[in-house]
């Protein structure tokens, strides 16, 4: 019996490399945002210096995903 | 790209009438501002308070606010282009004027840094203060690579993929609209309302992410020159 293909997956494996990519930094941002918000609630007078800091932590981290953006057309 | 001449003969327009304005106003001892001059004073207020003065203080806050609020409005500027209809591409979406951009902000900080400390700002950040010396084989060159290599680049990288990632998504969506509209069969034409919705509300998206990243930018910015010229500790 000749072996026989049930299903076919045809694609860039890039993407799944991507999709990888963004899992840290997804979680890493969910981070700094919750905690942000879990301080904002326990002291809302400090928040506008609360929400600069988030904005730099939320910009350091999401470099990781650009990277990952980026790779491709650096490497492929 | 023309779309740039266009930005920048845009923003030399617009900055040179609120210059003449602010001028005229306060020679004429004007208090109440007119709209026209009361946007230029928000715009530029915003960038002077929330952004210089909070990181940098007073001082070296006005001393470096000229860089600052060039950034600021010229990422502003080729940001927003990515959404106006008929330019539809945002100047900062090629790596050119990121990149440019990011090499001020470089020499900006070390020009602070070695200003303000002389040689000891590349001891300061190559050899942080309170590290026992053995470690200095790991700390050294990592804290070369995030310094002097990843700063600017992720900067130049930040602005553009986010750029780059809005038009492609904007792209998707009004042609996916398109081809349900015009080429799918039957019930599927009706995708294209949805696909069209999201498109429309990614357009608002970018209009945050365009504020955002110029915001972003210009605070980065700042808190590298904040960090070189702060004390060792």
């Amino acid at each position: 019996m000749d072996a026989t293909n049930i299903a076919a997956l045809s694609g860039n494996l890039a993407v799944i490399g991507y999709g990888l990519a963004a899992v840290g930094p997804g979680i890493g941002v969910g981070l700094v945002v919750s905690k942000t918000i879990e301080s904002i609630a326990r002291q809302p007078e400090l928040a506008a210096r609360l929400q600069v800091t988030m904005w730099l932590g939320i910009a350091f981290t999401e470099a990781l995903a650009l990277i990952g953006l980026a790779t491709p057309f650096i490497f492929v | 790209m023309l779309i740039r001449l266009l930005v920048t003969a845009l923003l030399i327009l617009v900055f040179s009438l609120w210059a003449s304005k602010f001028r005229n106003a306060a020679k004429a001892g004007q208090v109440v501002p007119t709209k026209f001059q009361l946007m230029g004073e928000i715009s530029l207020n915003f960038v002077r308070n929330s952004i210089a003065h909070d990181q940098l203080g007073v001082k070296d806050g006005d001393r470096f606010l000229p860089l600052l609020a060039t950034m600021f409005f010229t990422v502003l500027g080729m940001n927003i282009t990515g959404i106006i209809p008929s330019l539809n591409i945002a100047g900062t979406s090629v790596i050119g004027l990121p990149l440019v951009l990011a090499v001020a902000a470089y020499v900006t900080f070390i020009y602070a840094g070695v200003r303000k400390h002389g040689l000891g700002f590349f001891k300061n950040s190559l050899f942080p203060a309170g590290v026992p010396a053995a470690f200095y084989i790991l700390v050294t060159p990592i804290e070369f690579l995030s310094t002097f290599i990843l700063r600017p680049v992720t900067l130049a990288l930040r602005l553009m993929m986010n750029m780059i990632a809005g038009h492609l998504l904007l792209v998707l969506c009004f042609s996916a609209t398109q081809f349900f509209l015009f080429n799918a069969e039957g019930v599927f034409k009706a995708f294209g309302a949805g696909t069209f919705i999201f498109g429309f509300i990614f357009t608002l998206f970018e209009i945050l992410v365009a504020f955002l990243q110029a915001y972003v930018f210009t605070l980065l910015t700042t808190v590298y020159i904040q960090l070189a010229l702060a004390d060792e500790h």
